[in-house]
């Protein structure tokens, strides 16, 4: 598409105003997008639609489009999380993210569906409704990001922006056929990205292929000033990365904690194919083992919810969101108290619970304390498994999409989803998912993780790059070309 | 191992402002319950000679210059509010203020 | 029959501690750089980090740090080669995030110590008070009650917030237990305060103005039976907003703690309000059990790691405590202990020094201050400093000197200034009050005493010197007591035959 505007074949009107016609064509079903910006995303296309014409130098993706996850603070554009807490609030300011996004002359088409305040794997924990998997509309497109993850495979948008605490990019990408990527922790700054767990959380490009996803990455990430955790470096070369196509001499080390129990049989065969096919491009194969990974879940699941517990304190009705039960008598605890049963859902509540429990004194050293060293452990491990090999690999998720509603009353079967995408953001480092095929018994996407040392994104897009070029070869066209054609309701 | 109690849910759930009914404190210290048996294990590896992580990428003394920059206004700052009254955030009597 | 302070601290021994909370006068707020300027309009400061806007991020100040460490310097603290910040999780609506960004165990100093110097039966005693820790934090927006705080009328009751204050860097100094101090505890609270409220404002790093809030103090209080050796329940009390309710607070305190645990009833711990007015105290917010912070490191910030050279070089910086200044200039002045406390005590070693170092005479400086203007300050219940600048006085002191005014006259000039009828020359060409030193005007003024009393002018050249007395007293009646008396009984003398 950039190629197409930077010739002129087509301008970014055309272009914005050709998804619109997607998404309302499609969108009923899929439910991938919350909010549609058409003034605003309208009114960027024409300015760099104008900029073009007269001749000035333009990012190179100006004037595509692009879908938001509704995590990421927009100026003037509501921006609810997922929640009803923030049921039409408009923030005051731009998260850099948005702000790096209006000056490459992107065009935010509208805010995407997601688990509410990020906390889900199927995008069900949604106040407005889930979203629906463009594979199979009776799926969920994986979560906490399965509203970007479904508006590119249902070609609503061609990049999309996505944040990942344990996996919520790369999961929905590996469960709809697109590619997802969590950058090094620091990469791309969390100013405006909405907290759920501080030490976890990234914003990530998301796109159909390898070198969008470099381009968009590319866009986003960087040093802000107002982010303290922010890597104080430029952004990565990940777009010469990805088009490097060339992964000889390469050590690919294979994760052997994340292969064995919980894993579909059709996502484990995918994913050995497609090791096979790095392989044959050249790459040698290690087996390596990150025993720390079984502790991985646990401890994520004690520090995120504590981390959250603190973050989401700050939604009391008292400056913002919604205020429930001030009826002029009430006490300011009382209205905050009946705001926050209102305003939060089932899973945010149980991880404020959780939090809250895991921080108490008296619990601190067993629970949150406890979770840190492994944290320690956890990196430890990484440490030494990139002493011996450039990459590690392992399947993005242990299954397919699963149905809506299937898991929705098992928590703990939904923490299960993650496995495997956990590990790497709890080490900060960074982790990309690529589709590697279609898994036998189902005809669903399957996706394949790629991790790489922290600061070295550059090498998770090489290999992806790679893969996806080797695989494409194989197949004849890409992925996507396969899935149903979707039809308004 | 655990045993959270519905006494033990309702506290948090006071610690946390989240108002909650019998039957919700109830299914929450049940899953609790479950939730906290499978974390637990944590506790198998974590030795006290293993220093505790909190920021994955190591990095010290990040800080900014005293300078003053330009706020919010004022209709931007409360333009979210629920309520607003005298250019303040107008929010339910608080109790117990000295 | 309840037990007054003396019978109180007959029985029990007092254990003090001390907390005092600094508003720093950074330019721009501790973690975003919105501006602390005092009395803004509400709201006009604020941003999506200091209203805890989702999606917001902390940003350390760093000369907060700096001025923290500063303080712990002066304080005789060890700077921590590795400190972080840490959230203080509770909820309150003058506290955006419902969190507060603090220091728990790993506070920016540790373990330093304050001398004080306070005055006991057996004369002046060195007192060390030793600290805890100094730490960085935030302040919080301010709240505004509107309607009955009793009863609930329906509509009528709300508050109103304002978070221009919030976010402003807050340094907490924490005394360790402060015991030993016997009936000497509301002294001690108070000159620890004193201390270190002159340390921090020779340091510049904040306006220290208890009223308006900008040091905070609360003060902790348990009590034991004497000789126990045990430790009691404390209560904390809060709002003591001069130097003068930190003592009685404590006083207040000895004295209810005391009665309470007479009538055999224990000590709740718990948080009090002291009020300004009966010296008394009352309880605060009732909890029915203690807050749990939850404290965890603070994700969103990364930690300190002062520089050791870069300490080192602050250090270098402090200025002379005032202690040391004190001794300085209690040797140069040559003054002694009594006085010396005399005019610390009474806040006036400030302005007495830029007195003398305008060229006034010490030792007429000290007296002036202590004495004459003190009086003034006293029956007008206010401040001496805030009644006469010290230029003014030096510049009275530099004619008394000269010869121009007598003591006397000097305290009518005084007095002039005050009223506010100008500075001080202005007031001796208004109200005349020159003294009188021109020979040839001196001279009428003696020849008609002389011609008025003969008798007394022949027993003078008889050689009865004391009866010049009544001449010299004829003199200064007719001058207005402008004449300068010792000049009158000379020349007087002198015409007489008397001369020396």
């Amino acid at each position: 598409m950039a190629a197409a505007l930077a010739a002129g074949t087509t301008t970014s009107v055309a272009l914005t105003n050709a998804h619109y016609a997607q998404i309302e064509k499609v969108d009923s079903a899929v439910h991938a997008f919350l909010y549609l910006d058409k003034e605003g995303a309208l009114a960027q296309a024409e300015a760099v639609d104008a900029k073009r014409e007269s001749g000035a130098e333009l990012s190179p993706l100006a004037g595509v489009p692009l879908a938001l996850k509704d995590l990421l603070t927009q100026k003037g554009i509501p921006t609810t999380c997922g929640s009803k807490m923030l049921e039409g609030w408009r923030p005051p300011y731009d998260s850099t993210v948005v702000s790096k996004l209006k000056a490459a002359g992107i065009v935010i088409l509208g805010k995407t569906n997601m688990d509410e305040f990020a906390m889900g794997s199927s995008t069900e924990n949604s106040a407005y409704g889930p979203t629906h998997n463009p594979w199979d509309l009776t799926r969920i497109p994986g979560g906490s990001g399965g509203g970007s993850a479904a508006a590119l495979a249902a070609f609503e948008a061609p990049l999309a922006i996505g944040s990942d605490t344990g996996g919520s990019i790369r999961q929905p990408a590996a469960v709809t056929g697109t590619v997802g990527v969590k950058p090094t922790y620091g990469g791309v700054s969390r100013y405006g990205l909405i907290a759920f767990s501080s030490s976890l959380d990234q914003a990530g490009p998301c796109a159909r292929t390898v070198l969008d996803a470099a381009l968009l990455h590319e866009v986003i990430a960087g040093h802000d000033e107002r982010d303290s955790t922010s890597i104080n470096a430029p952004a990565p070369q990940v777009v010469k990365a990805a088009k490097r196509l060339d992964v000889k001499g390469m050590k690919i080390g294979v994760v052997k904690e994340l292969q064995g129990e919980g894993f579909q049989s059709g996502v484990l065969s995918r994913f050995h194919e497609a090791l096979d096919a790095l392989v044959s491009a050249g790459a040698e194969l290690v087996e390596v083992s990150c025993p720390t990974f079984d502790y991985a879940l646990a401890a994520y699941y004690l520090i995120a919810p504590s981390e959250c517990s603190s973050n989401l304190a700050r939604f009391d009705s008292m400056r913002y969101g919604i205020r429930v039960g001030d009826n002029g008598e009430r006490s300011a605890e009382e209205v905050m108290k009946l705001t926050r049963h209102e305003g939060f859902g089932p899973e945010v509540k149980r991880r404020i619970i959780l939090g809250t429990y895991a921080l108490s004194s008296g619990y601190y050293d067993a629970y949150y304390g406890s979770a840190q060293k492994v944290r320690t452990l956890l990196m430890r491990d990484f440490n030494a498994a990139f002493a011996k090999v450039d990459v590690l690999v392992s399947p993005t998720a242990p299954t397919t999409a699963f149905k809506i509603g299937e898991q929705v009353d098992d928590p703990l079967a939904m923490y299960l989803n993650d496995i495997a995408t956990i590990p790497v953001n709890m080490a900060g480092i960074g982790g990309m998912s690529v589709p590697c095929g279609l898994a036998p018994e189902d005809g669903l996407p399957v996706g394949f993780q790629i991790m790489s040392p922290a600061m070295r994104d550059d090498l998770m897009y090489q290999v992806g790059g790679t893969l996806e070029a080797a695989l494409l070869a194989k197949w004849g066209a890409p992925l996507l070309d396969k899935a149903p054609v979707l039809v308004a309701n | 191992m655990a045993g959270i109690s519905r006494d033990d849910v309702a506290h948090l759930a006071k610690l946390a402002r989240i108002e909650m009914s019998d039957a919700e404190l109830d299914h929450l210290a049940k899953e609790m319950d479950v939730i906290l048996g499978a974390v637990a294990r944590v506790q198998e590896v974590a030795a006290s000679d293993v220093p505790p992580t909190s920021h994955p990428i190591p990095v010290n003394n990040i800080v900014r210059e005293d300078i003053v920059r330009p706020s919010l206004t004022p209709q931007e700052a409360l333009s979210g509010a629920p309520a607003q009254s005298e250019g303040r955030f107008k929010v339910p009597q608080i109790l117990g203020e000295e | 029959m309840s037990l007054n302070y003396d019978q109180a601290v007959a029985k029990y021994e007092p254990t003090l501690g001390l907390e005092v909370h600094v508003e720093l006068n950074t330019k721009s707020k501790m973690f975003c750089s919105c501006s602390t300027e005092f009395g803004g309009a509400p709201n006009t400061q604020t941003c999506p980090v200091c209203l805890g806007m989702p999606g917001a991020l902390p940003v350390v100040n760093a000369r907060a740090i700096e001025s923290s460490i500063l303080i712990g310097l002066a304080l005789n603290c060890s700077v921590a080669p590795f400190s972080r910040f840490a959230r203080k999780n509770y909820f309150y609506p003058d506290m955006p995030k419902n969190f507060q960004t603090s220091q728990y165990d790993e506070p920016i100093c540790v373990n330093g110590f304050l001398d004080v110097e306070i005055e006991t039966d057996e004369g002046l005693k060195q007192f060390r008070v030793e600290i805890e820790r100094v730490h960085m934090e935030e302040d919080t927006g301010k709240s505004l009650h509107v309607g009955g705080a009793t009863g609930r009328i329906h509509g009528a009751d709300y508050s109103l917030l304002d978070y221009n204050r919030a976010g402003i860097p807050l340094v907490e100094i924490v005394t360790k237990i402060v015991g030993g101090t016997g009936k000497y505890a509301p002294q001690v609270a108070r000159a620890y305060v004193t201390e270190l409220r002159d340390i921090l404002r020779s340091l510049g790093v904040s306006d220290l103005k208890m009223e308006q809030g900008s040091m905070r103090c609360d003060v902790n209080l348990s009590l034991a039976p004497s000789g126990s050796g045990a430790l009691g329940t404390r209560s904390e009390t809060k709002n003591v907003n001069s130097l003068r309710s930190v003592e009685r607070a404590v006083i207040g305190e000895v004295i209810r703690q005391a009665n309470r645990l007479e009538a055999g009833e224990r000590i709740v711990q718990e948080t009090r309000h002291f009020l300004e007015e009966s010296g008394q105290t009352r309880p605060g917010r009732s909890k029915e059990q203690a807050e749990d912070y939850r404290y965890f490191p603070e994700p969103d910030l990364v930690p300190v790691v002062p520089d050791s050279s870069w300490i080192e070089e602050l250090r270098a910086t402090l200025p002379e405590k005032p202690s040391t200044r004190r001794a300085r200039l209690q040797a140069q002045w040559s003054v002694p202990d009594k006085e010396m406390a005399s005019l610390v005590n009474a806040g006036l070693l400030d302005v007495v020094e830029e007195t003398i170092a305008l060229g006034a005479e010490p030792t007429r400086a000290r007296s002036w201050w202590l004495g004459e203007i003190s009086r003034l300050a006293n029956e007008r219940e206010v401040d001496p400093t805030s009644l006469i600048s010290a230029a003014q006085v030096s510049e009275v002191i530099t004619l008394i000197e000269s010869g121009e005014l007598t003591d006397k006259l000097a305290r009518q000039v005084v007095e002039g200034v005050i009223a506010g009828e100008g500075t001080p020359s202005e007031v001796i060409a208004q109200r005349g009050l020159k003294v009188v030193s021109d020979d040839g005007a001196l001279m009428l003024a003696i020849e008609a005493a002389i011609a008025a009393q003969p008798e007394t002018a022949e027993r003078i050249r008889g050689g009865n010197i004391p009866a010049a007395g009544a001449l010299i007293g004829a003199v200064m009646k007719a001058t207005g007591g402008q004449a300068d008396a010792a000049k009158v009984r000379e020349l007087l003398l002198k015409h007489l035959g008397q001369g020396a």
